[in-house]
């Protein structure tokens, strides 16, 4: 016994068997949110199910499972979509129920803008009271219509609409500033022109009104008639259909094509629906702009922090002091540093700035409340222990012969600094911001106070001057898995959703870090070749 | 026992009773020895007895080194390097250094060599052009790199980095070069190719090299010192040394019978 001991093989059995309970852990984790993500855009067959009392139901097949409390019997669980029609996307069935299962060719799934999607058979075109039999590829050809339409309406309602109120609120605030002034004959003329200006746009703004208007009317013009498994007629308009397509004809190439396609959207294109459909573009926007913000931010404090801890405090008891509580300051519960960021950035920070550079805007708040820069510097504080940490580390580890070699050619100690010490610790430094990089991409608490919201109407960076809207609100992947997961208005609906936000959020992290991985070996090469 | 002070000509360092102390260790006790120009004096001694200590005391790198405490006063052309007044960082660029190890900057070897220069300001291309040549051609490594100048000096061979540290202070063009055990890590082809250097260096500039090897310091230097638990015991001309020691203890080192 005691030579087993010795031999150290019952430590290996043991490191062993700890690294692979992580390993398990780990891959346990990603397996799950992959399969779960993965799969929600593959097409699934729609099953049509009659059962003893005469109902129909027609759907997809989400699960099967045990009855609780009741032997040998099982249910099986059907997204019957049409949520306008029933109510609910969502209907178990009791298997001892059915009468007949199968799955009818024609059967159609109608993705609709509002509502989910709708699962039934194509009946006709309708005009007037008569229903016109409809081909496939008319339909197609509409429906290509109908999104030409859709993104017409979509340019004036953003684009030119979203200019219009853009400027009339900076006009407005100009107004309101040259108010704050005593009224001389210059400040009176800017007011007129600026009046003249607003009264402009305001007819602009009635005339793209009136176009709107008779799009919209264009658009509900054309219905189909879709025939629902119950029987009854559903009239459809045309406008409200993003894409028609029926599972149960599809080979494997089209529901590839088709899945891609999905992916596709989902990844670049903005919510709907209570953000339980469509893509989430501005999370994964919001996400690594934040995340590229923090780290500018944090990288310089905590490099700055560590030199001068390091190089140029000498080992007394604050320096130390110091560096213990820094360390500390990792432990601190994320919402705390929310909680602060709120208090001091917000409040103190942010509330100054409009008093001095925004006071025309009072009392609407513009630094004065959440946005993209605040919670960016307080995750840059949440995460500095972390590069001051690694930034100490890798000075330490660069030898002292070097520096020796460089003072000893005449450099003073900043000259080595900054040509020998710190090119030869930057890949530790790195190392220190992609860790911070993985840290704040995955906190949210904090975030929820300093300025993420559910739905920002637009992202930090557009087209109007200065470009980069450090003041917005924002919107971000870990906030909107928790909002779509738990604040949804149609959770069963939304729980797929969940599991892709999830996988798009840990590939957004590990590239963004992949990113940070690739700088920090081109730095590396950079560095060496660099005159400095 | 008070000894001799061996006069050499034209001294450039004058070493005026110096003790030095780590804490309260004392690493040095009262060297007294004067350095002569443009020539090779090499320091040699046991392992521990303060050779390092004392080089690195002529261009103040035990400045860098906390608690290190230095009595007695080094001068080098009549002035005292220690005083106030000196600008370390002009002292160092007139007392080149070149360690043990060899110890060149994760850079091109370009780089490397230009380090110097261009922390003195030279910033003209042609002008560090030419410096990098004539430097590297004096360490005898031009022939090796002339082709990969703007490769990463951490790829050539540990006696060629150690040539690119030569180079580096030579660059600087420097009064005094210091050599601490620089072959210590070599193999001989790259000994005799360092030694070689050396004596052509001895034209333009005084080296003070130590050594552990016997054969090197005989081979190469002018004047010798042996040293013994920070005391210095005998310094004179090498040949002198080597062939008729004045101290028992010099003699026995030399002949080996010393552990
Ligand atoms: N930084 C230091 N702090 C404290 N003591 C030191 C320090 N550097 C050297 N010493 C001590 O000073 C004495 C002389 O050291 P030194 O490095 O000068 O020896 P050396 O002659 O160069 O030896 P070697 O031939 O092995 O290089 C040694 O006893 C050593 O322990
Ligand atoms: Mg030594």
């Amino acid at each position: 016994m005691r030579e087993i001991f010795k031999k150290g093989n019952p430590y290996i059995w043991l490191t062993a068997s700890a690294l692979t309970v992580c390993l398990l852990m780990i891959c346990g984790v990603i397996v799950l949110i992959m399969m779960n993500g993965f799969g929600i855009f593959w097409p699934r067959k729609i099953v049509k199910i009659t059962l003893h009392n005469g109902t129909v139901a027609l759907g997809e097949i989400v699960k099967k499972e045990p009855i609780p409390y009741q032997k040998d019997s099982y249910r099986t669980k059907i997204k019957i979509g049409n949520r306008d029609v029933y109510g609910s996307d969502f209907t178990w069935i009791a298997n001892a129920d059915i009468v007949s299962l199968h799955f009818p060719i024609d059967a159609v799934v109608f993705e609709r803008r509002e509502w989910g999607n709708l699962y039934g058979f194509l009946k006709g075109f309708r005009q007037g009271e008569t229903i016109k039999p409809l081909q496939h590829d008319t339909l197609m050809i509409l429906l290509a219509e109908s999104r030409g339409l859709y993104k017409k309406i979509r340019y004036i309602e953003k684009k030119e609409i979203g200019n219009i109120n853009y400027l009339m609120e900076k006009y407005r605030l100009e107004l309101k500033r040259l108010m704050m002034f005593p009224p001389t004959e210059k400040i009176r003329k800017k007011t007129v022109a600026l009046n003249a200006k607003i009264d402009g746009l305001e007819k602009v703004y009635q005339e793209r009104e009136i176009l709107l208007n008779n799009l919209y009317k264009e658009a509900k013009e054309k219905e189909i008639v879709v025939l629902l498994a119950d029987g009854q007629d559903k009239i459809v308009p045309i406008f409200q259909i993003i894409r028609v397509y029926a599972p149960n004809k599809m080979g494997f190439f089209s529901k590839l094509v088709f899945y891609l396609t999905k992916f596709w959207e989902f990844i670049w294109s903005e919510p709907r629906e209570a953000n339980t459909e469509g893509g989430i573009f501005p999370a994964i926007f919001g996400t690594v702009m934040m995340v590229i913000i923090m780290s500018i931010a944090v990288v310089p404090l905590g490099v700055l922090t560590a030199v001068y801890l390091k190089e140029y405090a000498s080992d007394n008891m604050i320096a130390r002091i110091v560096r213990i509580s820094v360390s500390n300051l990792a432990g601190v519960p994320s919402i705390v540093f929310g909680i602060f960021g709120l208090g001091f950035f917000i409040y103190f920070v942010g509330g100054n700035v409009d008093k001095f550079f925004f006071p025309e805007a009072l009392p609407a708040p513009t630094f004065g409340t959440g946005g993209i820069l605040w919670a960016s510097l307080t995750l840059a504080l949440l995460t500095v222990p972390v590069v001051v940490v690694a930034t100490e580390e890798a000075l330490s580890s660069v030898p002292i012969s070097l520096r020796e070699g460089s003072y000893a050619l005449g450099a003073t100690k900043i000259e080595t600094l900054w040509r020998v010490v710190i090119p030869q610790a930057t890949p530790g430094i790195l190392t220190g911001m992609i860790l911070s990089m993985a840290r704040a991409s995955g906190e949210v608490a904090p975030l929820m106070i300093t300025g993420v919201v559910k739905l920002a109407p637009s992202l930090p960076i557009d087209s109007h001057f200065p470009y980069i809207h450090l003041e917005r609100k924002f919107m971000h992947l870990g906030f909107h898995i928790y909002d779509v997961g738990f604040q949804s208005p149609n959770v069963e609906a939304a729980i797929p959703m969940v599991y892709t936000t999830t996988l798009v959020l840990l590939i957004t992290v590990l590239t963004l870090n992949l990113a940070a991985i690739v700088v920090r070996n081109k730095l590396k090469k950079w560095y060496s070749t660099r005159a400095i | 026992m008070e000894k001799v002070r061996t006069t050499v000509p034209e001294p450039i360092v004058n070493i005026i009773d110096l003790f030095l102390y780590y804490g309260k260790v004392e690493a040095l006790k009262k060297i007294a020895l004067d350095i002569s120009r443009k020539n090779i004096t090499s320091f040699i001694g046991p392992s521990g007895c303060g050779k390092s200590t004392l080089i690195r005391c002529l261009n103040r790198m035990n400045d860098l080194i906390e608690n290190v405490t230095i009595e007695g006063c080094i001068r080098i052309d009549d002035q005292d390097i220690y005083s106030p007044a000196v600008d370390v960082t002009e002292l160092r660029r007139r007392v080149g250094m070149v360690f043990q190890k060899p110890n060149p900057f994760p850079k091109t070897i370009y780089e490397n060599v230009i380090y110097g220069p261009r922390l003195m300001g030279i910033r003209k291309k042609g002008i560090l052009d030419e410096i990098c040549e004539k430097a590297l051609k004096k360490a005898a490594l031009w022939d090796d790199v002339k082709d990969r100048l703007h490769a990463n000096a951490l790829d050539l061979s540990g006696g060629q980095q150690q040539r690119i540290c030569i180079a580096r202070a030579i660059a600087m063009e420097p009064e005094i070069i210091l050599l601490d055990e620089p072959c210590s890590a070599l193999d001989p082809i790259a000994t005799a190719k360092i030694e070689d250097m050396l004596c052509d260096l001895k034209k333009d500039y005084t080296v003070i090299i130590v050594t552990h090897n016997m054969q090197q310091a005989a081979r190469i230097s002018d004047y010798t010192g042996f040293f013994m638990m920070g005391e210095l015991v005998e310094y004179s001309v090498t040949s002198e040394i080597f062939t008729n020691p004045r101290e028992k203890q010099t003699e026995d080192y030399i002949t080996g019978r010393f552990g």
